[in-house]
Parts: C-alpha cells; structure tokens; sequence
C-alpha cells in the first residue's frame, strides 16, 4: 500500500540535533513504556521490587529474545522464519535422546545447537536455494520439526538431564545474575555490533530496502540470507539447551506458540516487518518489555492467557499510535 | 487439455485418489461410501476456513486470527446457549456470523485504515481474541450437558444423504465460488494480488477490498465457531488452539499463491481435503497420529516447491518487471 501513495515531504530548515532525534526515535517511546510498565508493577505489587523477582523476571523472555536477535536481522532482510519454536523441540527431543544413549553434558549442548543449526540451514537452503517464499517454507518447517520430535516422542517424555547441565537454565553467574541474562546481553552486543557497525550489516539493510539493488551492487542476497536462517537456527539451539536445562524435562510440545513471541518481540522492538529497518537496541528493550509485562501481570496472579491480551494489544497500540499521531499531524497542518 | 494439465486441481485430486487407492487395496474397508463422506464431513470445517483464508491471502495479505476468531465465537455462542437455551439456534448461528464479521472487520480496520501489516495485526488479535475467550468463560468450559439438544443436534441431522454439517461447507463453497468468479469484489481480490498499482488505476479501492476480505474470513470464522463447538461438544479456550497454521496449510497445498493473486476454490477445498483424507487414512493403516504433523508439514513443502514451479513458468514478461515500481 504504501509503495502506492505518493507523501509530499516537506525538507526541514535544519536536521534536528543528534540528542533530539535520539530523544524522538522509537527505542525512546519504547524506554518510556519500559518506565511506565516498571512504575505500574512497583504500585501495583510489594513484591516487584526485590533483587530476586527482578532476576526473576529476566528469564520471561531471554530464551525468546535470543533468537529473537536473529529472527531481526532475518524480517531486516524481508524473510521471516515462523518455524523457531519447533526447531526447540526438536532440538531438545534429539539431546533428550542423546542423553538415552549416556551422552554428556558437551554432547548435550553440542547436539542442541548443532541440530538448530541443521534445521536452520534446511530452511535456508529451501528459500535461497529454490527460492521459495519463507513464510510458506517456514510454516512447512514449523510442523515438520515437530512432527518429527512428535514422532520420536510420541506422549513421553524425556528427564533426568545431569545436575551440571541443569545450570544453563537455573544457574546463576554471580549473585542474582543468572547465566541466561548474562548470554542475553553478550548476544545482544555482538548482533548490535554485527548489525550496526559492520559490512554485513549494512548488507543486511541493503537487501531488505531493495534486494534487485542489493544485488546490482555485488551483494549475494542467497548467501547472506542463507547465513542469517543458519544465524537464527543456531539461536533457536541455544534456546534449546536453555529451555531444557530450565524444565529439567523434553516434551514435544515444548515452546508451543515461542514463534509468534518472538515475531512480536522483533516488530515491537521496531523492525519493520516489510523490511529495511530496525535497531538491535529496540529489540533488546522490547524483550524486557514483554517480560516485565508478563511477570508484573503473573505477580498480580493475572492467569497467562489473560497476558496474551496485554501483549497482542500493546503490538497492535505501539504500533497503531505513531501512525495515528503522524495521521493526525496531516490532518492539521 | 494442456491448460488442465498444467493446474494444480486435476494433480492434487489424483493425489488424494491415491492416497484412497494406497489405502484401500490394504484396508477394503476405508474406501466405503459411508467411511468418505465421514471423511468429508470431518473436514467441512477445515475447507471453510481455507476459503475465507483464500479471499485474504488472494489481496496478498494473511489472517492468523481465525483459529482464534472461532475460539472466541465459539465460546460466546455456547454461553449465550448455555444461558438462554430459548433462542432459537439459527438465530445464534446468525449472531456467530456477525461477531465473527465484526472481528475481521477489526483486523480489516486496522489493515485498511491504518496501514498496518495484516501479518502483524492479525499476530496481535491472534492473541486478543483467544484471550478474550478466556475472559468471557473465566476459564471453564462449556460442555454437553449445558447445551440445547437443538444446539448439539443441528449439524448432524441429515438432508439428502449428507450431514447437515457437510451441507454447510457446501453452500458456502458455492457462495465463495459466486462470489470469486461472477462479481466485481471477488475479481477486485485477484486483481489486487496480482498487481495493487494496476488495480488503483482501474478504479479498485485497494484498502476497502483488503477491508471485506478480513470481514469475510472473520465472518466464516465466526460460523466454523458455532460448527467446531457443536461437532465437539465441548467450548473451551483451547479449542482449534495452533489451527491458524492448518489452514493456511491447506490454502498452500491447494495451490494458493502466498504472494496473492493466484488460487481457486476447487484448489481449497482439495487442499483441506487432502489433509482431511490423510489424517484419516493414517489411523486406519495403522501409523501412529503422531505422524500427523511431519506429513501435514513435508506436505506443505511439496506443494510449495511445486506452486513456485508452475508459477515462474506462468505469463509471458511484456514490459520488463513494471509491477512493483513506486
């Protein structure tokens, strides 16, 4: 639609300062509904604010926010890959059967992310390789990964991961710090970095905003965006191990409805879902977001599908609101 | 003849005569009349959706909602039974339609006035709309002994041999079809998704169309909601939990272009068909239901890999690549 309405654009006298154009961005408007959100929660729950549920809090959404670094750069790009949380399953079935076989911990974690990389890679080569659309190629993927952990697993399930495995999802680094936060917020700086301050990067957006361009001017759209569905499902493995370690146990229906978290996670955070725009940074705050939202509203003893309501609505309002203010800017001037 | 062969209808109807054919010559039995319009019957449902998925997916957009659309009606029109059984059932069927109708309407809203992705309005409403299930039901379930036998028994009486229930995937089908191929809106679909720029300047407001595509996939929603219930005899916020995928899985076997403009009713409903004939066959040779899901999903992928060969070889370029252009 938008490619159709041709907008007159008035050029402004001057380029507002750095400060002040820092101050109107997205990842802004996204501190300040952080802020309200954290105000709202200390008010409404004396239990909020203590180091501990604060820690807490954190593992609401690093599982999810992990792979929803990658799953940025990919929707950056144009693609999207819906089948996310089934490569957890199936990632976590395979370690689950590993450890039947008397694997490890080094195995577990090296079978987990290996198998996401796998199952990653298969998507990749379905969409650059035959050049299918990967929403259809992803949604395909999403039922045949589980399917498979289905059909290794059936209703069973797995347990009895050993103690020191169990630390990548329950251990904590020092203090309140727990593991997962601080391999969060190390991902987070290398995909920034990746994303913002490298050549990769900038072919990143390059293809997004207009891959026949991209092209011309010698970047190999196939193969970078080969590399992020390998990126993506190699999170997804981390996730695995993660989200294993945590429960302690491997059911197939694992991280059931994880994809679409995370989608909404990334376009929250302010990619565009067209493609062509985003910042690491508004990913990172929109995953704290998600997570205050969640945990403040579970502290409340709000069940969890009565959350879902808060988070598809505030998707649909952060979004919704900066068109409407620009619309009602129009309208007046 | 060439054009017939080149479609995806005779192909996948072949496919799923193969899969009767692969069954039956093991299990004679599978193969009776009365055993396929089971068949049929259990998957009206699924083929109604499909078709309200097509209209959206043909403006090249995607509803993610329905599943949970159907859970939300489906959930209000048990209640409103459960608590004035008086009111006669095609009256709450009438009101399903609405309340579906209304919630695509919102999504449509939302897609045509605000200019939102309906990929991530519909995510967002995905959630709402399952969530609101919740609320409305404060979490329990409506079941049987709730209901009117008026309510539960509806679809299951028969007319002309066939369940009501299947009558109903029927007319609709026919409904979809009339309106696909013998009016302005259902050709404003096609022209959208095969070029919205060419379709502006035929006159087509691209937005409103988008808007009554929503309106008629949360109208058929709404009424799969009341059908799923009474199928099932049971309401709860679970209910069709993850069925969102399933359609557009049977939308995309069926030949349905995810980049819009290219799908045909038949292609539809064989595509919920084959999905309804194989998660039936697999019980009856013996495979465990949990091969369900990987079939379903190597299936997607078949069909996929096919639609993208039959659709590069499609059209002929006049003008080099003008579509898409600002």
């Amino acid at each position: 639609m938008s490619d159709m309405t041709v907008t007159s654009r008035r050029l402004p006298d001057r380029l507002d300062t750095p400060l002040k154009s820092a101050l109107k961005s997205w990842e802004s408007l996204l501190v300040l509904v952080a802020l309200a959100i954290f105000l709202a929660n200390s008010f409404a729950s004396p239990y909020f604010l203590n180091a501990w549920s604060l820690s807490d809090l954190t593992f609401n959404f690093t599982e999810k926010g992990l792979i929803a670094l990658a799953m940025a750069l990919v929707i950056i790009t144009g693609e999207i890959d819906l089948s996310v949380a089934s490569i957890i399953a199936l990632a976590s079935t395979l370690m689950g059967l590993a450890l039947q076989y008397g694997a490890d911990t080094p195995t577990l974690v090296a079978v987990g992310i290996g198998v996401g990389l796998l199952c990653g890679a298969f998507n990749g080569l379905l969409v650059t390789g035959l050049k299918l659309p990967s929403i259809v190629v992803t949604i395909g993927t999403m039922s045949l990964f589980r399917g498979v952990a289905f059909i290794i697993l059936g209703d069973q399930s797995f347990k009895g991961y050993p103690k020191d495995f169990a630390w990548f999802g329950q251990g904590y680094v020092r203090w309140v710090i727990s593991f997962e936060l601080v391999l969060f917020l190390v991902a987070a700086c290398i995909f920034h970095v990746l994303l913002h301050h490298t050549n990769f990067g900038r072919r990143i957006f390059a293809i997004g905003n207009n891959a026949t361009a991209a092209r011309f001017s010698g970047v190999r759209v196939e193969r970078i965006k080969f590399v992020l569905f390998c990126l993506t499902g190699l999170m997804s493995g981390v996730a695995a191990v993660l989200l294993t370690a945590r429960l302690g146990s491997t059911r197939p229906s694992i991280a059931q409805g994880f994809e679409l978290d995370v989608v909404t996670m990334v376009v929250l955070g302010g990619v565009s879902i067209l493609g062509g725009a985003g910042s690491i940074i508004g990913v990172v705050i929109a995953a704290f977001i998600i997570g205050l939202v969640t945990f403040g509203l579970g502290l409340l003893n709000v069940p969890g599908i009565v959350m879902t309501i808060f988070t598809g609505s505030l998707l649909i309002v952060v979004i919704a609101l900066p068109i409407l203010w620009t619309m009602w800017k129009e309208r007046r001037a | 003849m060439n054009r017939l062969l080149k479609s995806r209808e005779p192909w996948l109807a072949l496919a799923i005569l193969a899969v009767l054919v692969l069954v039956t010559i093991r299990f004679p039995r599978f193969a009776q009349p009365g055993n396929l319009l089971t068949i049929f019957n259990d998957t009206s449902i699924l083929m109604m959706l499909a078709l309200g998925q097509m209209a959206v997916i043909l403006t090249r957009s995607i509803d993610l909602s329905m599943a949970s659309n159907m859970a939300l009606t489906g959930m209000l029109v048990a209640l409103a039974n459960a608590a004035l059984p008086e009111i006669p059932v095609p009256l709450l069927i009438a009101g399903c339609v609405t309340v579906g109708g209304a919630l695509g309407a919102f999504n449509g809203v939302l897609v045509w006035k605000l200019d939102i992705p309906p990929i991530v309005v519909t995510l967002g409403t995905l959630t709402i709309f399952r969530g609101l299930a919740f609320v409305v039901s404060g979490g329990t379930w409506v079941n049987a002994a709730q209901m009117s036998q008026d309510f539960i028994q509806l679809q299951r009486g028969s007319f002309l041999g066939l369940p009501i229930l299947s009558w109903f995937a029927i007319v609709v089908a026919i409904l979809v079809y009339v309106l696909m191929t013998r009016t302005p809106l259902g050709r404003a679909f096609y022209a959208i998704g095969v070029n919205p720029v060419a379709a502006v300047y035929t006159g087509i407001n691209v937005g409103r169309t988008k808007f009554l595509a929503f309106v008629l996939s949360g109208a058929v929603s709404g009424l799969a909601g009341y059908l799923y219930v009474s199928k099932y005899v049971i309401a709860s916020t679970e209910s069709a939990g993850g069925y969102e995928l399933t359609i557009i899985a049977a939308c995309v076997i069926g030949g349905v272009s995810i980049a819009g403009g290219i799908g045909t009713v038949a292609g539809a409903l064989l595509g919920a068909l084959f999905l309804g004939v194989v998660n039936n066959a697999l019980p009856v040779i013996g495979v465990s239901p949990f091969w369900q899901m990987a079939i379903a999903g190597a299936a997607i992928l078949l069909a996929v890999v096919l639609n993208a060969s039959t659709e590069r070889s499609k059209g002929r370029v006049i003008l080099k690549q003008a579509e898409g252009m600002p």
